[in-house]
């Protein structure tokens, strides 16, 4: 999709319902995007459309109402395939969100890859959702986890990577972008690393996607995760894109109908790819209005979504820079990290920061962002996280600004224990 | 409503910022950790009772939110020098205060800055930061009761 297409910010907001909410007498400002994104209007009716015109289970019925769900529903493999650069349809698997798309490679293709004193390489800036997996597969198969080391400014150490990435790593598991530094991982250069090793890379894109326009094979991964929830499209619906030969190799992670060929008393031939990985009926409805989603990303352009995004993280990192005691984490310049900035204000508890905040109207995320090992390392409790996307303004970043003068009001100076 | 008025009002503010019974006792009748996965909250409670079961000594390391400080502050001084039965009461008509959607609970007068934690149940979430030193002292007087009878 062009860039050179009008990026209109208050077009795009008449599109969001949910940002005429008032909180408090105040307008919402949402800020916690890396959380999950607001929807559409085309988003939200395609899954009423989906209900009041033709519900049925896919796959199976031999009547209008099946035929034309199961044509949507798999239309949006295709579009899914287009958006993220990959070969084949039959390489896109729906599950429930990353999370389970990650489970299923560290159940399927971990139990049958993984062998004592391999190691697995991850990265200290994982999301929990890409470490647990491994961590368990890791204690399961007698394996070791490797963490890479990162910088001062959070950024992956690509130097020690060079070493820690060796003969015996079997996996290396990165997120394409972190949900709390921003930063934006050296994906291909970590994926040469892999393979000059005789590893595989997998991808956490849960946060990355939305953001950045991505392509698998630009990447050189060889297993990609993300969550529709995250850009546009309701929750419920997650992809895993694995390498056609990854794939076949690998055993279903879950067993029972849509799933096989033939099943007699005593044995089952299993389905060919896409659907051996997608047992029982599927989120139908959200995965139809996941296209619809992916449509309106396309429409808009990644590269428009990456420019605003650009332009509002360096205005808020500018800004909350001129806040005293202000800790901002992750690299501050804006073209190395995505739309998400984290913070700490000397003395003030992100918890409190985040309440006084949601009193004024303002959203935004305060906590250990699901990465517990990190806040550890970084030796804080958590921290205050603000996460932009296509439908925040550079005047939101003015009241985010103003409620956190009013936080530091109502708190007054607490000195630091 | 106003967090000017409630969530933050004075009291909480006070003892969030100067926490009573804030560090550690040596030879505890009990050393137990209370943790908030969710949000991260952590704070350490020191329990030492007499043979007699009374509350001789409390200590508190906590590194949380205002709420979650000030409770467990506010906490420290209503238990503190009573006997475990009166300290099991007060945390029972805390928590009913706090778990009840239109309690009744009366502090007696010494206790009755433990009212001001009302104002938490406006933000459900919150609730469970008052609540942590709560059920770590709970879980405290358990694990001291053990090692007595022992």
């Amino acid at each position: 999709m062009s860039s050179s297409v009008e990026f209109d910010v208050e077009k795009i907001r008449r599109d969001f319902p949910i940002l005429d909410r008032v909180i408090e007498g105040k307008r919402l400002v949402y800020l916690d995007n890396a959380a999950t994104s607001q929807k559409p209007s085309q988003v939200i009716k395609a899954i009423t459309n989906y209900y009041e015109q033709y519900n049925a289970n896919v796959h199976r019925g031999i009547h209008t109402l099946s035929e034309e769900a199961t044509v949507a529903y798999e239309a949006v493999r295709e579009t899914v395939r287009e958006f993220i650069g990959a070969e084949e349809t039959c390489e896109i698997i729906f599950t429930r969100n990353t999370t389970e798309a990650i489970n299923l490679v560290a159940y399927s293709w971990g139990k049958q890859n993984v062998l004592p004193g391999d190691e697995i390489v991850l990265s200290p800036m994982e999301h929990h959702s890409n470490l647990v997996p491994w961590q368990q597969l890791a204690a399961e198969r007698e394996a070791k986890l490797v963490y890479l080391d990162l910088t001062e400014d959070g950024q992956i150490n690509m130097e020690t990577a060079a070493q820690l990435i060796g003969p015996k790593t079997r996996l290396v598991a990165i997120t394409q972008m972190s949900n709390v530094f921003g930063t934006i991982n050296p994906v291909k250069e970590l994926a040469h690393l892999a393979h000059k090793n005789n590893a595989i890379i997998l991808v956490d894109g849960a946060q990355g996607i939305p953001h950045l326009k991505t392509s698998v094979a630009d990447l050189e991964c060889d297993f990609y995760a993300f969550s529709l929830h995250k850009m546009l499209g309701p929750t419920g619906v997650g992809i895993l894109w694995g390498k056609k030969t990854l794939l076949e190799a690998m055993p279903p992670f879950m067993f029972g109908g849509d799933m096989i060929s033939s099943v007699h008393r005593d044995k089952t031939k299993f389905n060919e790819l896409p659907w051996k990985f997608e047992a029982g009926t599927p989120n139908v409805a959200d995965v139809i209005a996941s296209g619809v989603a992916v449509d309106y990303l396309n429409n808009v352009g990644m590269d428009n979504v990456r420019a605003h995004e650009i332009a509002i993280t360096r205005y808020a990192i500018e800004k909350l820079s001129e806040i005293k005691d202000i800790v901002i984490y992750g690299p501050l310049d804006a073209t190395k990290r995505g739309g998400v900035v984290s913070f700490n204000i000397n003395g003030l508890h992100p918890h409190d920061l985040g309440q006084i905040l949601s009193d004024n109207g303002v959203a935004i995320r305060a906590g250990h962002h699901c990465c517990q090992p990190l806040m550890k390392d970084l030796k804080v409790m958590g921290t205050a996280r603000a996460s932009f996307y296509i439908y925040n303004t550079l005047e939101e970043v003015d009241l985010l600004l103003a409620a956190l003068k009013e936080a530091e009001k109502v708190m007054g100076h607490v000195a630091c224990r | 409503m106003s967090l000017a008025d409630d969530l933050y009002r004075e009291t909480i503010l006070d003892h969030y910022h100067n926490p009573r019974n804030n560090g550690s006792i040596e030879n505890a009748s009990a050393t137990v950790e209370g943790v908030n996965p969710l949000c991260g909250d952590e704070l350490t409670l020191y329990l030492k009772l007499t043979p007699t079961g009374l509350i001789e000594d409390v200590k508190l390391t906590a590194h949380g939110c205002s709420i979650n400080t000030a409770s467990g502050s506010m906490m420290s001084e209503a238990i503190l020098g009573q006997s475990v039965e009166r300290a099991q009461e007060i945390i029972e008509d805390f928590k009913t205060m706090m778990l009840t959607k239109e309690d009744e609970t009366v502090f007696e007068d010494e206790l009755e800055e433990l009212e001001a934690l009302r104002g938490v149940k406006k933000y459900p979430v919150r609730i469970k930061c008052a609540l942590l030193p709560w059920n770590t002292l709970l879980e405290g007087i358990e694990t001291a009761r053990q090692a007595q009878a022992k």
